[in-house]
């Protein structure tokens, strides 16, 4: 028993964690799971209630499936997975639902779109098909991590800059945004809040600065062509 | 002159490889032959250089937006009295005088910023300074509101220099219009300083005066009334046409299913769409709108020069106006609400679509290449620009989104005309051989 624990954290297998942090990541690297990353990171904690619900749904599914894996006959293989991830994704739904329901109203249909979250059906389909349980283990953690970590830094530039937040608290005074004294009518303040940050389309800008960052301090990143 | 050229040329060493200044080359090279021309000489091929490098291809858009940037300063000088009522107490030198106040420092910021994160570029790349930003750094205060807070101008010049320009490689390499751009961020990041009436006129009134209840203006000192205030001078042309679909609606849920209801709430809408419109204003440009935009005749100058001198392609700004009377034609045709019943003169004096057409259109980076590729280039910024105008009255101008679409269409324009071109030359080719 004493040596399977060992091996479960040897240097391979921490490797499994590592990379998906980094040089392999889903978002900035393999570029999965982006609809996610730009409908849901308008404020920090609904990106981070989502990062958590995928960190269940693709531990779970990685485990589950990787003990299946010598059961799922390999024609069928696609719909087992997604058997199994849906009935997970219900099972969070719920749990959202019931209790943070303010952001489970936020999320909303992209909570169910978890199930076709690429990032889950590809560390399905590339690891745990092939792997015991302990590495799909790590792999899951690793590659939902490096998902966390992506969605958090865009949640957290889009609320400071969007909604002058952090967490739903104020970090920026009502009275430094443009607004009209009912004394003496006259406009004050000299700060307006960035509006583009509000909308989907700056994400794809702000995952697009992460990559850039990450590719110019890890050159072997960069693709020839 | 020689003296300077001394300073520079006993400077150069320090700036050579394996001088003190090395990692500064590009700036110090940037300034110099801004000041002289290079003394880079041909070495391999033909000898022969033509005088006109990217620098005097800059300088004559430049010299061509002159016009534009004149008439701004004063028009917002003007556009700011009037509203107030004060014209009689404030002459044509106060005017100029307001409007270089409010202006000028929006063009410094502009330049300063993005020629400086230009040069933050260059020096960290290593590679030397172009001069694409010129032209960028007149355009964009071109086409902000003159009241535009000098930060927002700051932050969206940095934006589109960055992810439009550097991101893609620098000058020539952009695929977006930069300083268009620059407008669409501030127009998505800021819709309450860029939209609207109250962002084109400014209502803050010179010292010694206030408001009085009555919405008019009075002098301190004597309490005595000088000024009307214009409840309605902040409107552009575009919005005006838009408040005239609201007339129609209002006037519609007000006579409910009444008879003849449809055609009396039209009825509205025209009489709105009328109210305080002139189209000769227009075209002089004494309206309100972004600074440099408003004046049809200072627009015509500039593209003046742009053909004469060969700098822009007079076959974008054509098909442009075709496209958009084009479009026109078939909404007055239609009909259904008071806005499609806009001629298509109006339709080209109003807002930016002159502006765009003749500065940002014409952009030789990011329009089309081809030749024929520019006239359906061209055509289809006129036509969509009509069509996001009357269909889409959230987005007031529809010139900017229109370039920014056909911008990112152009490459395949070319594409099409590039492989329809090999593909007629190959039939030909196949009719000569079987011939013989």
């Amino acid at each position: 028993m004493s040596a399977k624990r060992e091996s479960l954290f040897s240097k391979k297998n921490m490797k499994l964690i590592k990379d998906p942090l980094n040089d392999s990541n889903p978002i900035s690297i393999q570029v999965l799971g982006i609809c996610s990353a730009l409908a849901i990171t308008i404020m920090l904690e609904n990106a981070f209630v989502m990062s958590m619900s995928v960190l269940f749904v693709l531990i779970m599914a990685n485990v589950v499936v990787s003990l299946l894996r010598n059961l799922i006959p390999d024609k069928i293989r696609i719909i087992v997975q997604l058997v199994i991830v849906a009935t997970l994704v219900i099972t969070v739904d719920q749990v959202l639902k019931a209790y943070v329901y303010e952001v489970s109203k936020q999320l909303s249909v992209f909570v169910g779109l978890i199930i076709t979250n690429c990032i889950i059906m590809g560390r399905l389909e590339a690891f745990a098909l092939g792997n015991k349980p302990g590495p799909s283990f790590l792999d899951a953690i690793g590659n939902a991590f490096g998902y966390t970590w992506i969605l958090l830094v865009v949640g957290f530039v889009r609320e400071v800059f969007g909604s002058g937040s952090i967490w739903g608290i104020k970090i920026i005074p009502d009275d430094w945004v443009y607004h009209i004294n009912p004394d003496t009518g006259l406009t004050e303040g000299f700060y307006e809040h960035n509006g583009l940050m509000l909308l989907s389309p700056i994400a794809l800008f702000l995952v697009a600065a992460v990559i850039w960052a990450q590719r110019s301090k890890n050159r072997k990143l960069i693709e020839e062509n | 002159m020689k003296f300077l050229e001394k300073i520079v040329d006993k400077m150069e060493p320090n700036f050579e490889k394996g001088g003190k200044y090395e990692k500064w080359f590009p700036l110090f090279d940037g300034f110099a032959t801004f000041l002289f021309t290079p003394k880079h000489t041909t070495k391999k091929g033909v000898h022969i250089r033509d005088a006109v490098d990217l620098k005097r291809t800059m300088n004559t858009v430049i010299q061509a937006m002159i016009p534009c940037l004149l008439f701004g300063i004063w028009n917002t000088g003007f556009q700011h009295y009037r509203a107030l009522g004060l014209l009689e107490e404030f002459g044509f030198l106060d005017q100029v005088l307001f409007g270089a106040i409010k202006v000028l420092p929006v063009v410094i910021v502009s330049y300063v910023v993005g020629l400086g994160v230009e040069f933050g570029f260059c020096i960290a790349k290593g590679h030397p300074i172009e001069e694409g930003f010129l032209v960028s750094g007149m355009l964009i205060p071109l086409i902000v509101p003159a009241d535009t807070p000098l930060w927002m101008v700051a932050i969206a010049t940095a934006f589109s220099v960055i992810f439009v320009k550097e991101v893609f490689g620098g000058t020539g390499m952009n695929v977006l219009n930069p300083a268009l751009t620059a407008r669409a961020f501030l127009f998505f990041a800021y819709p309450k300083q860029l939209s609207g009436d109250k962002a084109w006129v400014n209502m803050e009134l010179p010292d010694g005066y206030s408001y009085a209840e009555n919405g008019t203006v009075v002098l301190n000192e004597l309490g005595q009334k000088v000024g009307d205030v214009d409840a309605i001078a902040g409107a552009t042309q575009l919005s005006r046409f838009n408040a005239s679909i609201g007339a129609m609606k209002d006037k519609a849920e007000e006579l409910g299913e009444a008879a003849g209801a449809g055609k009396e709430a039209f009825q509205a809408g025209v009489v709105k769409l009328g109210e305080k419109f002139d189209l000769l204003d227009s075209f002089l440009g004494v309206i309100p709108g972004s600074i440099g935009e408003t004046s049809v005749i200072a627009i015509l100058i500039g593209a003046g020069l742009l053909i004469h001198t060969g700098v822009a392609s007079w076959k974008i700004m054509a098909s442009g106006v075709f496209g958009a009377i084009f479009m026109t034609l078939i909404f007055n045709t239609a009909g259904v609400n008071p806005y499609m019943t806009v001629n298509p003169l109006e339709h080209l004096f109003a807002g930016g679509f002159m502006f765009g057409l003749v500065f940002m259109a014409t952009d030789p980076v990011s329009a089309a290449q081809t030749e024929i590729g520019k006239v359906i280039y061209g055509f289809f910024i006129g036509l969509f620009c009509i069509m996001i105008r009357v269909f889409n009255p959230a987005y007031p101008e529809g010139m900017m989104l229109a370039i920014l679409f056909m911008n990112v269409m152009a490459p395949l324009i070319d594409h099409y005309v590039i492989q329809g071109n090999i593909k007629m030359r190959l039939e030909r080719l196949k009719l000569n051989t079987e011939n013989h």
